[in-house]
């Protein structure tokens, strides 16, 4: 299991440079300039400045070379710095946004928090909610709790969360005003009051993006178990006078994970693109909002080193999700 | 295997009914029979003849809905198992009566070891700790004859070959002593030496352990070797029943009769054909009223079609303890050949 990991690990690796020229590339060829902000009546000898200043005046294969020295050794040295208090970076260039003139990663730093409260708060309850609604479902096939259970999912999958979102802040924010349509990203959670005003506003974006993860999940979990409850093992599980819940919750369960594990892990980086659409409904500072903002303005290396960071994601999720398979599958142990 | 013991397991008229969109359907009926210590009883029949649905409603095992088991009485040490609460019917399955299924390839759990699978019913009926479990496992390991029990226990089913993997399920099977092992063609999805290892090994358990043994085929020569009685099935019914060397000496009704025709023979008869039933088994929708085999039966009377036989007792002894019928024609009084 170990040699498996880290063979996958280091297979990941031209994965995520080939991933990071794609996304280079691919970021460069996109029209805009990172000088369209800047007023027109700004001489061209000074443009040119500007530019080389931003070092936006240099061919693409050098800047990508620049990039990927800063983003795999630099970076990582600024971090270990502000970790430990060292000065391994030694003021080393860092990837300077062209928009703010700030380093990508203190935006990152600033931003992802925002987010991942958010996502990593919707994706749990979603998961949580999903797995007994599954496997309910599946065990009570065709009653009138796994109907229920079907038109739910049905909706919640098939209408967008900019949809549902917008509908949830007109009705309970707008309304009925329970709930604040915008989402204050300076609130510090200090006491009781303020963890209180951080549920609230966490409360409509959370519903949207959870009950959308749930609707997919417990999909998977219901026709997982499904076909897992007709197989021989459970009638012999049950030939064994195993009790119901061990049939269904140890036998069934463990079977069924299998799958639902590779679609959980899966879709959590896909969450992150779909909440890009919810922070901007619900007005949350988050990574979203940070990567829009700086397409709007061809801000290139924060597009870049945030499209990065979602690939890297995909990857190392990729990687998650084959580990949790091998633990709960001994037939796909590569060892 | 004594005529007058006691017998362990005694069923009498059980009914069981699916439902479904084209009615009911009348799987098993009305069928009797018992089991005594010891005793080894072969149950024969084509697919669909509802041998393996007449034992799996025995202990429950039926999914309910559609199947209903609707009538009947399955005595088990002095206790109606129809009777009794789901719970209890638990505490009955894997302690009391043992199940070994057809596809040894599918019937364990992949993603569970051999040995946690073994020690789930010692650790539920017998109360024991984990490591006495344990133990036991391994005991039950070297029983069927699996080398190196100790280290096995932690192999997972996929690691085993077929033959070895219905081992282990004889091995649960019998983890709690069951008074009667229930083997549900237990060899027919293996290839023929491993068949022959197989009924090696549960001939030799009996004889060690001494359970009575329900075993499901319709493999009439697995039957020959091993059974001490047989009885035929049809249609989910009942058709001939008999001590085994009564059977194939006298074969009465007209299906033992061409089952036994569709043996083939090793000497001679190179010439011939292979025989064959012609037709299909009946699909048994709506109360039976007829006899099921009359369509494919070279006998069939005009009785055959309005009166569903009864089986009736050919040598003086009660049906169900020494050789009966249920056929018309074959009944004493009607005269043929």
């Amino acid at each position: 299991m170990l040699t498996y990991t880290l063979r996958r690990l280091m297979t990941a690796i031209p994965t995520l440079l080939l991933i990071s020229l794609v996304i280079f590339l691919l970021v460069d060829l996109a029209p805009g300039s990172p000088l369209s902000e800047v007023p027109l009546t700004v001489p061209p000898e000074v443009r040119r400045k500007m530019l080389e200043a931003m070092g936006a005046d240099q061919p693409v294969m050098v800047r990508y070379v620049l990039w990927l020295k800063q983003f795999f050794w630099i970076e990582p040295l600024y971090g270990i710095d502000g970790l430990l208090g060292t000065d391994f970076a030694g003021g080393a260039q860092r990837i300077i946004s062209w928009q703010s003139k700030v380093p990508v990663f203190q935006i990152i730093g600033e931003r992802l928090p925002q987010t991942l409260t958010v996502v990593g708060t919707a994706y749990f309850i979603g998961v949580l909610i999903a797995l007994p609604i599954g496997i309910y479902s599946a065990y009570r096939q065709y009653s009138w709790f796994d109907q229920a259970g079907t038109f739910f999912a049905m909706a919640g999958f098939s209408v967008p969360t900019f949809f549902t979102g917008n509908v949830l802040i007109l009705v309970f924010a707008v309304k009925l005003g329970w709930f604040p349509t915008i989402y204050d990203t300076n609130l510090k959670v200090t006491d009781w009051d303020s963890f209180y005003r951080l549920v609230m506003q966490m409360a409509l974006p959370v519903t949207v993006l959870a009950l959308f993860n749930a609707a997919e999940i417990s999909r998977y979990t219901r026709s997982s178990v499904l076909e897992n409850l007709g197989q021989d093992y459970v009638r012999t599980a049950r030939a064994k006078g195993m009790g119901e819940r061990v049939v269904l919750l140890k036998h069934v369960l463990r079977n069924s994970l299998i799958p639902v594990v590779t679609v959980i892990a899966l879709g959590l980086p896909t969450v992150f693109g779909g909440a890009i659409v919810t922070e901007q409904i619900f007005k949350i500072n988050g990574i979203g909002a940070a990567l829009i903002g700086a397409i709007n303005v061809s801000d290139l290396p924060t597009v870049q080193t945030i499209t990065f960071i979602f690939a890297v994601l995909i990857v190392l999720f990729n990687l998650i999700a084959d580990i949790l398979y091998g633990i709960l599958d001994p037939r796909i142990r590569y060892d | 295997m004594a005529d007058g013991a006691a017998p362990v397991l005694d069923v009498r008229g059980l009914k069981t009914v699916f439902h479904t969109r084209s009615g009911e359907v009348h799987a098993v009926n009305s069928v009797s029979f018992l089991l005594r210590p010891g005793e080894l009883l072969g149950v024969v029949g084509e697919s669909g003849s509802g041998k393996s649905v007449t034992m799996m409603s025995l202990i429950g095992l039926l999914p309910s809905p559609p199947a209903d088991v609707r009538a009947g009485e399955v005595l088990l040490g002095g206790r109606d198992l129809l009777k009794i609460a789901p719970r209890d019917l638990q505490s009955v399955r894997g302690a009391k009566v043992g199940f070994v299924f057809q596809d040894p390839m599918t019937s364990l759990n992949p993603v569970f070891n051999v040995g946690n699978q073994i020690m789930e019913p010692l650790l539920k009926h017998k109360g024991m700790t984990k490591a006495q479990a344990r133990d036991r496992a391994v005991e039950l390991l070297e029983l069927v004859g699996i080398p190196d029990a100790a280290k096995r226990l932690k192999s997972y089913p996929h690691q085993f070959s077929g033959g070895m993997r219905q081992r282990v399920m004889i091995a649960i099977a019998l983890a709690c002593d069951p008074d009667v092992l229930i083997a549900d063609e237990p060899t027919t999805a293996l290839d023929v030496t491993i068949q022959a290892q197989i009924l090696e090994l549960v001939k030799e358990l009996r004889a060690k352990l001494g359970m009575a043994i329900i075993w499901i085929t319709h493999d009439l020569g697995v039957i020959a070797a091993i059974a001490d009685r047989v009885m035929v099935m049809y249609g989910g019914q009942v058709v001939e029943h008999a001590p085994v060397k009564e059977l194939f000496a006298n074969p009465s009704h007209p299906y033992t009769r061409a089952l036994l025709k569709t043996i083939p023979s090793i000497a001679g008869e190179r010439e011939a054909r292979l025989q064959v039933i012609e037709g299909q088994p009946p699909i048994l929708t709506g109360e039976p009223v007829s006899c099921p085999f009359r369509a494919r039966c070279s006998h069939a009377m005009e009785v055959c079609g309005r009166e569903n036989p009864l089986r009736r007792a050919l040598d003086g002894r009660p049906v169900g303890e020494g050789h009966d019928v249920a056929c018309h024609w074959s009944s004493p009084e009607v005269a043929h050949a």
